[in-house]
């Protein structure tokens, strides 16, 4: 038999005041199962809980109800002094007679039997409240980095520098990402692979990251605290430990004339390769689809050349499992190409600028490779078709982005400011030319940012046309530039020798596969969703998962090593403890009803319905049913409204005690 | 309905509440000191997620004259997306209902969000006053006399079943 304590609190005045409470203490006095029931001035003050412990030592209580403010307030307050009397926390209960009622009405007697209802009600619901332990899952304090741009190497270095283990994965040869293909870098025009490169060297040599680069997820399995993670590292056909690095295999191959992505296509590299002379690791890969021996059988020079023995044509593709605890995805972004129209997406693509067939009509990452001085054309401006100087060039901004009819309707953010700098960049090299910038808005909120952007019209002679372009047509060997300039009111035509069009950010591509993979949201886009847009910007609504950089949406790199940054606190946060402790309102199936139909499996918006199989003591197999993992579920109860056997129960909220609570009404 | 009675009808309210956006909107109606008929008693949920339509039945036999339903609103759920799955559910239980003949202004379904106090008052006032011209529902607590509550293995046939298995 259940001895229930009831605790009535006065709040000084603020509930006395409306509501009888000595009257509600004796109407509680009377309820089948409550064995004590008192009204005090102040519950919460420290002669209020004192007065609390002792009653439950003295009357030997077993359940408790404190009928006062909003459990929101003060539910943890009583649940630790009734912990510390030595009752399961959970066996107390709070009746809400303050927001609830003394502060909402003005009838005394009307008051007064509203809170006598409330607290009857918490009562009945305590009666039927289960001790619940504490639930405590152990941390793997390792963290999984999931892309080597800027983000990833900036979140990797920040959790390796507090002394836990990192394991970095990069899908291409060499860590940087798009950072290491900019020139300079706004608002301070530093050159990026200046500020670059000591970083990804400073990865290559930390004790504490552990590199996988031309390696990609396979699984993801696990939950908060215990990931295990399966990640394929793919055949690169060059022994990493045997090689040194020399590069002589790359100037021996014959094949000489493969478009070099990181160039985006416009440089040359060899089928042997590194994508760029700062690559980390500086270990090359061989491109089987270009490689001569991987063709015909025939060739094999490298491997002739290199000293150590490192190129190694068996080397098959290796699947790794790592233990890890947190995962911070910071994937990065792609750009939008006019040229593609791909298949069920949005993306239409821009046939008035001729779908990306005229050769000198380049993105703004193009004219990035161009300007930097370990680029193709050695930081000169020239003209992809014929390696001219470009006297006239035209920026159009706004490619794809703010453009619904185009598929997307946001700001890509950073093409305003990259813009303003390719300009000055622009009119550092060529002296003589002539720089038009078709623009919609200029948006540059950030430090410095509106001065930078200024610069580029008052000092570097930058001519912004605000407007949009209609077409873009070659006519001889030069491209007109038809739009119209809003502000004047005209069309204006212009013979450009080069358009370089800023072009959306965009996710990566395979973006939602991996999601899928880690169980975590996307939005339409497919950029990754945060948990909480303002307050919790920079973890998943998956625990255990982080998000940094542009795979979140369109960011710059100030931004981005802040998130980074912040998403490397999160993991510390984490890793700060042996264990994580939770409160144990999470769902239990109750196995001998389960039917596995995993409608609940359905609902879960965290993935912690898993399928169990129970088998007999000879290990046959009688049925497959949901298990919970307390580990991952978050404690909303959607699995057990929509359980049509009544098999998942909810701790703290269990149908039993929520019937007993209407019955009581 | 005469008006006799009706002037001496209170209803009772009953409101099934997540505990992150409408309670925490009850919350604030209260610091805030607004008023309202004190006719409703509040049940807490994580989630509207956890709501289960029973509940309402339950609710409705238990002697409730009206029935409010209200969590956060569509896209802020705490829960990513336990308010759709109780909208979804919903809106078929409110079909099965009409169906077997309950009136459905008797059942209220809201969106309040924690920083929407005056819409709590608002919505809880509005409900109250409706019911209270609709005078007391009967129709359910019949019902409750032949009480078949699935929720609890509480019948011996059952739990007898269960074991069988
Ligand atoms: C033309 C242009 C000019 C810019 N100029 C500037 C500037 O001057 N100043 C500034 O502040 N910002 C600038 N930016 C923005 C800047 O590039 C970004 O802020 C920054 O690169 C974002 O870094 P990130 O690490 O999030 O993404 P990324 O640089 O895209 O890195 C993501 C990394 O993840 C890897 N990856 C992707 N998917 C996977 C996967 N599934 N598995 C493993 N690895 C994966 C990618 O290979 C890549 O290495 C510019 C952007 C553009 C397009
Ligand atoms: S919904 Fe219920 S019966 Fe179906 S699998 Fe989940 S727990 Fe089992
Ligand atoms: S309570 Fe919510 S989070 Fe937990 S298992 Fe059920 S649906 Fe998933």
């Amino acid at each position: 038999m259940s001895r229930i304590g009831v605790f009535i609190c006065h709040c000084g005045e603020n509930i006395s005041r409306t509501v009888d409470v000595e009257r509600v203490a004796s109407e509680i006095g009377k309820h089948p199962g409550v064995a004590f029931s008192t009204d005090y001035k102040y519950m919460c003050s420290d002669p209020g809980q004192t007065l609390l412990k002792k009653a439950i030592q003295e009357q030997k209580l077993t359940h408790i109800v404190v009928a006062a403010c909003s459990p929101r307030m003060h539910e943890k307050t009583f649940r630790k002094a009734v912990e510390a009397a030595g009752l399961n926390p959970f066996l107390c209960e709070m009746a809400n007679i303050r927001e609830h009622c003394s502060w909402v009405h003005e009838n005394r007697e009307e008051a007064t039997l509203k809170a006598i209802d409330i607290v009857g009600m918490m009562v009945e619901r305590v009666k039927k409240n289960r001790i619940l332990p504490t639930i405590t899952v152990p941390v793997t304090k390792r963290s999984l980095v999931i892309g080597g741009g800027i983000a990833g190497i900036q979140a990797a270095l920040d959790i390796a520098d507090c002394g836990h283990e990192v394991i970095l994965v990069e899908r291409e040869p060499s860590i940087g990402g798009h950072m290491a293909q900019l020139s300079e870098t706004f608002p301070t025009l530093d050159c990026s692979q200046c500020i670059m490169t000591p970083k990804m060297v400073d990865v290559a040599n930390h004790p504490k990251i552990k590199l996988y680069t031309y390696s990609e997820i396979e699984l993801v399995e696990g939950y908060i605290g215990n990931f295990q993670v399966t990640i394929k590292k793919k055949a690169r056909s060059v022994d990493e430990d045997k090689c040194t690095g020399c590069g002589v295999c790359m100037t021996k191959c014959p094949q000489k004339k493969i478009p070099n992505k990181f160039d985006q296509n416009i440089g040359m590299r060899t089928a042997i390769y590194v994508p760029f002379p700062q690559a980390v690791p500086n270990t090359p890969v061989i491109d089987r689809e270009n490689c001569t021996w991987f063709k015909t059988g025939k060739c094999g020079i490298c491997q002739k050349v290199c000293g150590p023995g490192a190129v190694d044509f068996e080397q098959q593709d290796r699947l790794i499992v790592e233990a890890v605890g947190a995962i911070v995805v910071a994937t990065g972004f792609d750009l939008y190409s006019i040229a593609e129209k791909p298949k069920g997406s949005p993306i239409k693509g821009y046939g008035e600028f001729g779908h990306g067939k005229i050769p000198d009509v380049i993105d703004g990452m193009t004219f990035e490779r161009l300007a930097s001085a370990s680029g193709p054309t050695g930081g000169r401006i020239l003209r992809p078709s014929d390696g001219k100087e470009p006297k006239q060039i035209v920026f159009i901004q706004c490619i794809g982005s703010r453009a619904r009819e185009k598929g997307i309707s946001y700001c890509s953010k950073v093409c305003c400011m990259y813009t303003a700098k390719h300009t000055m960049l622009y009119h550092h090299k060529v002296h003589d030319g002539q720089a038009y910038v078709f623009f919609m808005d200029a948006r540059t909120p950030g430090k410095s940012y509106d001065e930078f952007w200024r610069r580029s019209i008052e000092e570097e002679e930058a001519v912004y046309i605000r407007g949009m372009v209609s077409r873009l047509y070659q006519k001889g060997d030069k491209i007109v530039v038809m739009g119209s300039d809003i502000a004047v009111g005209v069309q204006v035509e212009i013979e450009a020798d080069m358009v370089v069009l800023a072009t959306a950010v965009m996710p990566q591509k395979g973006a939602d596969t991996l999601a899928q993979k880690l169980g975590i949201s996307y939005d339409k886009y497919h950029f990754y969703s945060e948990a909480h847009a303002k307050l919790r910007p920079v973890e998943c609504a998956t625990a255990g998962i982080y998000l940094a950089g542009a795979c979140q949406g369109p960011k710059d790199i100030p931004e981005t090593v802040s998130q980074a940054s912040a998403a490397a606190a999160k993991v510390m946060t984490l890793f700060s403890k042996d264990k994580l402790e939770r409160e144990p309102i999470v769902a239990r199936v109750r196995e001998i009803g389960c039917v596995g139909c995993f409608a609940c499996k359905k609902v879960c918006a965290y993935g912690a319905i898993e399928e169990k199989e129970i088998r007999d003591r000879q290990g046959n197999l009688i049925k497959v049913v949901a298990y919970v993992n307390p580990g991952v579920c978050a404690g909303c109860g959607t699995c057990q409204a929509t359980c049509p056997s009544k098999s998942v129960e909810l701790d703290g909220y269990t149908d039993e005690q929520i019937v007993a609570m209407i019955e009581a009404l | 309905m005469n008006q006799t009675t009706q002037h001496g009808f209170e209803p009772k309210i009953i409101a099934f509440v997540c505990t992150w956006c409408t309670y925490a909107g009850a919350d604030l109606a209260g610091t805030s000191r607004m008023q309202y008929p004190a006719n409703v008693r509040v049940l807490k949920f994580p989630c509207t997620g956890r709501i289960d339509p029973v509940f309402i039945l339950k609710a409705f036999q238990q002697g409730a004259d009206g029935v409010l339903v209200s969590g956060c609103h569509p896209g802020d759920c705490h829960y990513i997306a336990g308010n759709f799955h109780a909208r979804r559910r919903f809106a078929a239980f409110r079909k099965l209902l009409e169906f077997i003949g309950v009136d459905l202004s008797r059942l209220q379904f809201s969106w309040v969000s924690a920083a929407e106090g005056g819409k709590w008052v608002e919505v809880v006032t509005d409900l109250t006053e409706k019911v209270r011209a609709m005078g007391p529902m009967v129709e359910f607590k019949e019902l409750a006399l032949e009480e078949q509550w699935s929720g609890v293995i509480d019948t011996p046939e059952l739990k007898e079943a269960y074991n069988a298995i």
